[in-house]
């Protein structure tokens, strides 16, 4: 729930709403990763993401 | 009112406690974990904070992240967007990381500290608040720094959208003036030709500086026509159909390689006059670049001072020239200027902004020479030599210690010198270092070959006492953290013969250029430290000590580890890495061991494998 406030603030403040729906469905599919267990490496370049 | 810093997940992290605006303690996990740049979260570092100052988690106000994780995932789903379909493959990679933790960060700190420590519910820990990556590298410089008023340039790679960011500090408030964002990079510029010359990204970034004397900048011009465009006011644009950092896996792409003449470097092969050249070139646009953003910063604040943060402020040799273009009258950079600085800005900027309290200017600054870290007692030295039947000789007088460790210096002897509290930031400051005799014309290449185990043309920087700067070396500010590059004095020079003017690149290395050639790299320059009584009494000792007996008040000083290692942190940290190079002599504290003495050392983690080369 807290995250979610985060959320909402976040775009409230970005004025980005247009990211919602993309960032909810990433969300989804955070749940099915975390679920599945399975492993999540970042790439290794720099900091960038 | 204590508060606790954090930097963490992308890489150095660390952590720093404050009491009352007061820098109490600050470390990077690397040091800890033994894995050079660290970027898991800072637990052993925190709790390093936490046990230094014997305080419970109850105590702590607040905790204060370095970035925002929301902002920043703005900014990768944006770039994603605008790039799609390329990018498909790093965004599979990068976004269950994303969604795993570092979205969900505030959660993910509460679960790793109520994990960690002795806390039983998360609803009981300090509040957690975020600032924004550029906003801790601002803090970072200017609350420390002796100035009222100031300027503040903060350059790196990236933090959520800021690349690189002006404000002016006044009193305990910072105002953004203006921000170049991503994919307009300075720092991502300079990696990507870090990548290209084959070396690391994100730690190569010395050996491309170190470099760049060997060269010409003869690809300067075309860096500028395709690469970049640059205004007046030092903002700038990429041209991004050179790059592949912002969708792709690697820092360049094709079109970039063709415009260079062929693809990048493949690491640890032979590195040629080509990359010679081009580390010059980038080196001097970045310089351009720096004095170009230093004038729009006096022009904008009319300050007489500038504070200097962020990855491209550890580029001494363009803080030199900026120093030497007296833009502003003084100029004060953060000796952690990297990503782990960002934990003691965050927590500083949480207590002057958030908290709203005034700021204390502190005299020379608030750093303590940077010495922040722990400091090993007696009992961990003797636990240590009795764990690895290290043979040792202890001393009650310093000054005896000083004589002695001179006298061995004076017969080219290597030391390693553990003494204090470790030092915040990149650099060995005397706390954690290996020491030369800077007049002796074999020890660059002893220190690079046998003791460091790294490239040969890498130069070493020199410590020196700082009422005798001026007689050494063409500078007239002090530089206590190792950050300003200049000139040795002519007095002190060798001049070139007509034979020896001829040589180029790699072999200008073998030609002596002053009386102290250790430390006097190919252009008659040198990364300067200046080493004060008050900051850190015991290394003066020594330089003093050596100064009286050969009329040289300067030391070679390098960090204490070898190519890959970070720097050393214990008692044992010290030993092993004494045992495994050819270093002849090693001080901690009180204690000197020599090698001749030791027993045989069987190095079971096989540090070869264990530190992958930088």
């Amino acid at each position: 729930m807290d995250f979610l406030s985060q959320l909402f603030a976040f775009f409230k403040e970005r004025k980005k709403y247009w990211l919602a729906p993309i960032i909810i469905v990433l969300l989804l599919l955070g749940g099915l990763i975390i679920l599945s267990s399975l492993p999540a490496i970042a790439p290794f370049i720099y900091t960038l993401f | 009112m204590y508060i606790l810093g954090i930097s963490a997940y992308y890489h150095d992290s660390a952590a720093c406690l404050i009491h009352n605006g007061n820098i109490i303690s600050a470390a990077q996990e690397e040091r800890f974990t033994r894995i050079k740049h660290d970027p898991r979260f800072p637990i052993q570092a925190i709790k390093y904070c936490i046990n230094n100052s014997s305080i419970s988690f109850d105590e702590i106000e607040s905790i204060v992240f370095y970035d925002k994780p929301l902002l920043k995932f703005e900014r990768l789903l944006e770039t994603y967007l605008a790039e799609a379909p390329k990018g498909l493959k790093s965004f599979l990679m990068s976004i269950p990381v994303w969604l795993k933790d570092k979205l969900f960060l505030k959660s993910t700190i509460a679960k790793e500290l109520s994990t960690n420590f002795d806390v039983k519910k998360s609803s009981v820990l300090p509040k957690i608040l975020f600032t924004e990556h550029h906003i801790s590298h601002s803090a970072s410089a200017f609350y420390p720094s002796p100035f009222k008023d100031s300027a503040i340039l903060t350059i790196d790679g990236v933090g959520e959208w800021s690349t690189t960011s002006l404000s002016h500090g006044s009193g305990n408030n910072i105002e953004i003036i203006s921000e170049i964002h991503f994919p307009h990079s300075l720092g991502l510029l300079y990696s990507a030709f870090t990548y290209y010359t084959g070396f690391k990204v994100n730690s190569g970034e010395y050996k491309i500086m170190g470099l760049a004397p060997y060269g010409e900048p003869v690809y300067l011009e075309r860096i500028k026509e395709h690469l970049i465009d640059i205004k007046e006011d030092g903002s700038f644009k990429l041209n991004m159909d050179y790059f592949n950092f912002n969708s792709g896996l690697t820092m360049t792409n094709s079109k970039f390689h063709d415009l260079f003449g062929g693809a990048p470097r493949q690491s640890e092969t032979e590195v040629t006059q080509k990359e010679m050249n081009i580390a010059r070139s980038i080196q001097e646009l970045t310089e351009e670049i720096v004095i170009l953003l230093a004038k729009n910063a006096k022009l904008k604040t009319n300050s007489e001072n500038l504070c200097l943060a962020g990855g491209v402020a550890l580029n001494c040799v363009a803080n030199g020239k900026l120093l030497k273009n007296n833009i502003f009258k003084n100029i004060w950079i953060q000796p952690a200027a990297g990503d782990a600085g960002g934990a003691l800005g965050a927590a500083l900027f949480a207590y002057h902004t958030h908290f709203n309290n005034a700021r204390v200017i502190s005299e020379p600054d608030a750093m303590k020479g940077a010495y922040l870290g722990p400091q090993t007692n007696s009992v961990e030295i003797e636990t240590m030599a009795k764990k690895y039947n290290a043979k040792f000789q202890k001393f009650t007088d310093e000054e005896s210690l000083y004589d002695l460790v001179s006298d061995h210096l004076i017969n080219e002897k290597v030391v390693g010198w553990h003494q204090g509290r470790m030092e915040f930031g990149p650099r060995a400051l005397g706390g954690r270092s290996i020491l030369g005799d800077p007049r002796s014309t074999k020890m660059q290449s002893i220190m690079n070959l046998k003791i460091k185990y790294r490239e040969s043309f890498r130069p070493f920087a020199p410590s020196i006492l700082i009422d005798e700067l001026q007689n050494w070396f063409d500078i007239d500010v002090k530089s206590p953290y190792m950050l300003l590059v200049a000139d040795i004095n002519d007095a002190k020079k060798i001049i070139e013969t007509e034979e020896t003017e001829k040589l180029f690149g790699i072999d200008k290395l073998k030609i002596p250029r002053s009386t102290i050639p250790a430390i006097t790299h190919v252009d008659y320059s040198a990364r300067i430290q200046t080493v004060s009584k008050d900051t850190n009494p015991k290394y003066y000792g020594l330089i003093n000590s050596f100064h009286k007996k050969t009329s040289c008040p300067v030391l070679v000083n390098t960090s204490f580890n070898v190519r890959g290692e970070p720097i050393v942190c214990t008692a044992e940290d010290s030993y092993k890495c004494f045992m495994r190079t050819e270093m002849d002599v090693l001080v901690i504290e009180n204690y000197i061991f020599y090698k001749n003495n030791q027993p045989n050392y069987d190095d079971k983690e096989k540090w070869q494998e264990k530190f992958r080369l930088d």
